[in-house]
C-alpha cells in the first residue's frame, strides 16, 4: 500500500527544521512567554512523528541513532538531581534560582536553574512519546 | 559537619559512576573500585569514635521538603556509629573477598551496584532521624536484596528466594509503617530524637499496645524471627559474599537496630518485654534446633543466624527492664544485657563472616556444599580449617574466642531476670535459662558439624575436583575477620569502651558511662562457667551420638511447616487473583470503557449529589462572544458526527477537530500556553490514534441488541450529563485558594513572567517532577507491554 509519498517527503525535510527550531525557541522563551519545557518537548516529539510519517522507521532510525527509553530515562533523572542540587546548598528540596548577568554583546541575560529542570521536562516528554509511537508502530 | 550525609549519599553516587562510566570496561574487574568505598567510609567513621566516646552527637539536616516538615536528618550516636562500623568495615572485607570470588565474566555490573544500593540504604537506615526516611532506606534495603539475592536469576531457586524475601520483608515494612504513623499521630513528630524525648507524657494512650505490635512486626520480618525466619534460608542461593554481608552481619540486624532505637520510646512496657524476648528466645531455641539438621553447610549457617538474631533479641528484651519506672537499684543489670547484645553483635557479625566466606571458599574449590560429600580437607586446606575452626569455636561459645565472653554475659542476663518482680516474670523465669541453656547445647553440635564433618574424617573426592587452598586474596578477610575473633577476646574493652558503652548510653539516655561494667575475661567458679562446661559435655556426647539424636527431627513431618503455609498462602492469593481478575478482564475493549464509565457515574456522580456539591449560577459571568458561539456550535456537530462516521479515519479526523476547536477557545480566552499545549498534544494523539487504527481491524457495523443498545444509550447520557455538571459546578464553588496570587509576584520570587510556567518549574516544582516520572513510567509500561512477548529468549534463559 505504498503510494508515492514525494510531496510529503521533500516538504517534511524542510518543515522538520521549522518545527525544531520553533521547539527551541518555545523552549527558551518558556520563562517570560508562552512556552517550555513541556510544550517544546512536545513541538519535538511532532517533529519525529512527522519525519516517521513522512518516512519508514529505518530511516528515521538511521539519522537518528538515539535510544529514545534512554532520553526519556534521563530527562527523569534530570528533574530528580536538579531538585537535589538545590538540598546540598542547604536549601528546600527542588528550590530553584536566578540571577541576571551581563555578558558582552549580548547585555543581560538572565540565567536560571529552572532551564535545568526545564531540560529534563523536555527530554522527558519527547522521549516518552517517540518511545510509545516507536515501539507500537514497531509491533506488526 | 558533611560526614554522616556523604556516608549515605557516597555509595549512591559510586553507584550511578559504574552505570556511566565502568560499564564498559569489561577487562577490569568493577570491585576494585568499589572497594575504595565503604574503605573510606569506614576509616570516616573511626575517626568519628573519639567524638562519640565523649558523648558527642552528630547531627546535620538537610531540608528535604519543609513545608511537610520532612526533613532529610542524619544522625550519628554511639548506636549509628557500632552498625556503621559494621557495615562498612564487613563491607570492605565481603567487597574484596568477592573481588576473587566472581570472575569478571558474570555481570559484575549489577552485582556491585546492587550492593552499592545496598550499602547506601542500610547506612541510610541507622542514620536516619526521621521516621519516614528511616522507612524508605527499609524498603530499600529489601529491594536491594531481592536484587542480590536473584542475582543468579537463571536458577529457579534464586527466584523463588529473592521472592520470599520480598514478599515477608515487605510485609513487614508495611506494618512497620503504620507503626510509624501511628507514633507520629500520638506524637506529633517524626522525629526519632523529639520522640524520645516526650513519649513519657502517652504512656496511657490507647494506640500504644498496636504500635508495639506493628512496629516488632517490621523487626521481626528483618530480623528472621520466628515464624518469619522462613526466608532466611532460601535467601542463601545469593552469592556466598552477599549471604556474608546481607544475610548474616548487617542487613537481617536492622531490625535489631530498630528494637535498640525503640528500646527508650517502649522499654518498660510489659508488651515490649514479652514479645521481644519471648519471640527472641522462641527463634534462639528453634534456629538452633532445625540447625542441626541441615546438610547444607550454608542452610546450616543460615539457621544459626537466626538462632543468634534470636539471642541477642532476648538480650533487648531483657535490657528494656530496666526502663521500668519502678526499678532503680537492679537497673544496671539490665542495662548489662544491652551492652551484652551489642557486644555479641559485633562478635556475630566477625565470626558469622568468617564461617560464611570459608564456606564460600570450600564451595568454590571442591564444589559443593553439602556436607554428605565433604570430609577430610585438613590436610588440603590447612588454612582454611583453622579459621574455620576459629569461627566455630566462637560461635559455640568457648574460650579463647570473644564468643565466649558474650555467651557468658548471656547467661548473666538470663539468671538476672528472676530478680526482677513486675510483669509476672518470675513465674517465667526459671524457663529462660533453661531454654537458653538447652538452645546453646545445639549451637555447640552444629559448630562442631561445620569443622568435623568437613575437615576431619575419609576425605571423599569430588569427580573432576582437586582439593587445594584457596588462593591468597580470597583468604585475607577470614583471616582478618578470625584475627578479630581472638584479638576481641583478649582485648575486649578496647571495643567495650569506645564502641559499645557510646551505643548502650545511647539507648539509655539516662545512664552515665560509670554505671557501665566494663567486659572481665574470669569470673571465676560461678554459674555461667559452669553452664558452659556443661554444654561441652553434653554437647560433645550429643555429637558423637548424633546419628541416634537425629531421629528427634521424625517428630517433625516435613510438609507441615511455615514454609508449606506460607506457599500454600501464595498459591491460593494467585488463585484467588486470576479468579477475580478472569471475571472482569473479558478482552472487549468496550467493557472496559463501560467500567470507567461506570465509576464514573457512581463514584463522581453519586459524590456530587451526595455532598450537594452542584452549585450553579450565572452572576458575575461575562457575556459570551459571537466567536465562542459559533465555534462551541461547530464542535457539538462535530461531536455529533462522529455518530454517523463510516470510517474510523473519519471518526478520528473528527475527533480531531474538536481537540482543535478547544485549542481556538483557548486562544479567545486568552490562554496562549493552554492553546498552545492543546494544538501540539492534539496532533500528536491523532498520529498516536491513526497509528494504533491501523491495527485493528475492519470497522463493521454489527448488529447490536436492543437491550445492550439501550444500556449503552444510558451509561454515555449519564456519564455525559455528570461531567457537565461537574464542569457547571466547578466555576461556582471554591474550596483552593485563587491562583492569581502567583501573578502578582511571580517575577520578583522566581524570575519568570510567564506565570503558568513559574508555577510548573518553581512554585509547584514537586507535582510536575512526580508528574514527569508518572509520564516515563507510562512510557515503560507501554513499552514493555508491547515488546515483552516478543522477546521468547528471555524465557528460556530463566528456566534451567
Amino acid at each position: 500500500m505504498k503510494i508515492n509519498e514525494v510531496i510529503l517527503q521533500s516538504v517534511s525535510k524542510i518543515v522538520v527544521f521549522i518545527i525544531l527550531t520553533l521547539a527551541l525557541y518555545l523552549f527558551f522563551a518558556g520563562h517570560n512567554a508562552p512556552g517550555g519545557g513541556f510544550i517544546g518537548g512536545l513541538v519535538l516529539a511532532s517533529s519525529f512523528v512527522l519525519m516517521l510519517l513522512a518516512f519508514d522507521i529505518e530511516t528515521v532510525k538511521k539519522g537518528i541513532p538515539v535510544d529514545f527509553k534512554l532520553v526519556a530515562a534521563s530527562g527523569a533523572l534530570i528533574v530528580l538531581l536538579s531538585g537535589l542540587g538545590a538540598t546540598i546548598l542547604g536549601e528546600p528540596f527542588l528550590s530553584q534560582s536566578f540571577a541576571y548577568f551581563d555578558l558582552p554583546f549580548y547585555g543581560e541575560v538572565e540565567l536560571t536553574t529552572v532551564t535545568i529542570f526545564e531540560t529534563g521536562v523536555a527530554l522527558a516528554v519527547v522521549g516518552v512519546v517517540v518511545t510509545i509511537i516507536l515501539s507500537i508502530s514497531e509491533d506488526v | 559537619m558533611l560526614t554522616i550525609n556523604l556516608a549515605i549519599l557516597l555509595p549512591f553516587l559510586a553507584a550511578l559512576f559504574i552505570l556511566l562510566f565502568l560499564r564498559r570496561f569489561r577487562r577490569f574487574h568493577i570491585g576494585w573500585f568499589v572497594l575504595i568505598i565503604p574503605a573510606i567510609l569506614f576509616a570516616l567513621l573511626l575517626r568519628q569514635i573519639p567524638n562519640i566516646a565523649n558523648g558527642k552527637t552528630l547531627i546535620h539536616q538537610i531540608n528535604w521538603i519543609p513545608s511537610f516538615d520532612i526533613n532529610f536528618i542524619s544522625y550519628l550516636d554511639g548506636l549509628s556509629l557500632v552498625f556503621g562500623l559494621l557495615i562498612t568495615g564487613i563491607g570492605t572485607l565481603v567487597v574484596l573477598y568477592s573481588i576473587y570470588y566472581l570472575s569478571t565474566e558474570q555481570s559484575l555490573v549489577h552485582f556491585y551496584i546492587y550492593l552499592l544500593l545496598f550499602m547506601g540504604s542500610m547506612l541510610g537506615v541507622v542514620f536516619s532521624d526521621h521516621l519516614m526516611v528511616l522507612y524508605v532506606f527499609w524498603e530499600l534495603t529489601s529491594i536491594s536484596s531481592f536484587l542480590l539475592i536473584a542475582y543468579w536469576y537463571q536458577r529457579k531457586g534464586s527466584r523463588y528466594g529473592a521472592k520470599k524475601a520480598l514478599h515477608i520483608t515487605v510485609l513487614g515494612g508495611f506494618a512497620m509503617l503504620i507503626g510509624f504513623l501511628m507514633l507520629y499521630v500520638v506524637t506529633g513528630t517524626f522525629s526519632i530524637r523529639e520522640i524520645i524525648e516526650t513519649i513519657h507524657l502517652y504512656k496511657d494512650h490507647s494506640l500504644m499496645t498496636p504500635m508495639i505490635i506493628f512496629i516488632l512486626l517490621g523487626a521481626f520480618t528483618k530480623s528472621a524471627q520466628f515464624p518469619f525466619h522462613i526466608w532466611l534460608p532460601d535467601a542463601m542461593e545469593a552469592p556466598t559474599p552477599i549471604s556474608a554481608y546481607l544475610h548474616s552481619a548487617t542487613m537481617v540486624k536492622a531490625g535489631i537496630y530498630v528494637v535498640a532505637r525503640f528500646t527508650p520510646v517502649f522499654g518498660g512496657e510489659a508488651l515490649w518485654f514479652w514479645l521481644v524476648s519471648s519471640i527472641g528466645l522462641l527463634t534462639l531455641f528453634w534456629g538452633s534446633f532445625t540447625a542441626i539438621r541441615q546438610t547444607d553447610l550454608k542452610a546450616l549457617l543460615a539457621y544459626s543466624t537466626i538462632s543468634q538474631l534470636g539471642l541477642i533479641m532476648t538480650l533487648f528484651g531483657i535490657g528494656s527492664l530496666s526502663l521500668h519506672p519502678d526499678i532503680h537499684v537492679e537497673s544496671v543489670l539490665y542495662t548489662q544485657a544491652v551492652f551484652a547484645a551489642l557486644f555479641h553483635l559485633v562478635n556475630h557479625s566477625t565470626f558469622k563472616g568468617t564461617l560464611f566466606m570459608v564456606i564460600g571458599i570450600i564451595d568454590y574449590q571442591i564444589g559443593t556444599r553439602d556436607l554428605r560429600r565433604l570430609g577430610g580437607l585438613i590436610s588440603f586446606m590447612p588454612i582454611s580449617f583453622t579459621i574455620a575452626m576459629i569461627g566455630s569455636f566462637s560461635m559455640a561459645g568457648l574460650p579463647p574466642f570473644n564468643g565466649f565472653l558474650s555467651k557468658e554475659m548471656f547467661f548473666t542476663a538470663i539468671l538476672h531476670l528472676k530478680d526482677f518482680d513486675f510483669f509476672s516474670i518470675q513465674t517465667f523465669a526459671g524457663i529462660f535459662p533453661v531454654v537458653a541453656w538447652i538452645a546453646s547445647v545445639f549451637t555447640f553440635i552444629y559448630s562442631m558439624m561445620i569443622v568435623f564433618q568437613t575437615f576431619f574424617g575419609p576425605y571423599k573426592e569430588q569427580p573432576g575436583v582437586e582439593a587445594k587452598e584457596a588462593s591468597f586474596g580470597m583468604l585475607i578477610p577470614p583471616v582478618t575477620l578470625s584475627a578479630l575473633v581472638v584479638l576481641i577476646f583478649f582485648f575486649p574493652n578496647i571495643l567495650g569502651d569506645y564502641v559499645i558503652k557510646p551505643a548502650v548510653l545511647s539507648v539509655y539516655p539516662g545512664v552515665t558511662n560509670e554505671m557501665i561494667g566494663s567486659i572481665s575475661l574470669w569470673h571465676g567458679f560461678n554459674k555461667e562457667l559452669l553452664m558452659t562446661i556443661g554444654i561441652i559435655i553434653l554437647g560433645i556426647i550429643l555429637y558423637i551420638y548424633r546419628t541416634y539424636f537425629k531421629k528427634v527431627y521424625i517428630a517433625f513431618p516435613r510438609n507441615i511447616s511455615f514454609d508449606t503455609l506460607y506457599n500454600n498462602a501464595l498459591e491460593f492469593t494467585d488463585r484467588l487473583a486470576k479468579g477475580i481478575t478472569n471475571f472482569y478482564m473479558t478482552g472487549y475493549l468496550r467493557h472496559y470503557v463501560m467500567y470507567i464509565f461506570l465509576f464514573f457515574i457512581i463514584v463522581l456522580g453519586g459524590s456530587l449529589y451526595y455532598l450537594g456539591a452542584f452549585t450553579f449560577s450565572l452572576n458575575n459571568d461575562q457575556p459570551v462572544h459571537p466567536f465562542v458561539w459559533m465555534i462551541a456550535s461547530t464542535i457539538v456537530i462535530a461531536g455529533m458526527t462522529i455518530f454517523f462516521a463510516k470510517t474510523r479515519l473519519t471518526a478520528i479526523l473528527v475527533n480531531g477537530y474538536i481537540g482543535f476547536a478547544i485549542a481556538m477557545l483557548f486562544v479567545l480566552f486568552r490562554a496562549p500556553d493552554l492553546a498552545l499545549t492543546q494544538l501540539v498534544v492534539e496532533t500528536v494523539t491523532t498520529a498516536l490514534f491513526l497509528l494504533c487504527f491501523y491495527f485493528l481491524p475492519e470497522w463493521e457495523k454489527t448488529k447490536v441488541v436492543r437491550k445492550v443498545k439501550m444500556t449503552n444509550i444510558v451509561i454515555s447520557i449519564s456519564v455525559g450529563t455528570i461531567f457537565t455538571l461537574i464542569a457547571l459546578s466547578v466555576k461556582s464553588g471554591k474550596l483552593f485558594r485563587s491562583i492569581s496570587a502567583y501573578f502578582e509576584n511571580a517575577d520578583e520570587l522566581a524570575g519568570g513572567k510567564n506565570i503558568v510556567n513559574t508555577i510548573l518549574g518553581d512554585f509547584r516544582a514537586f507535582d510536575t517532577m512526580l508528574e514527569v516520572i508518572v509520564l516515563f513510567i507510562a512510557g515503560i509500561g507501554v513499552y514493555t507491554l508491547i515488546k515483552y512477548t516478543n522477546n521468547k529468549g528471555v524465557e528460556k534463559l530463566e528456566d534451567k
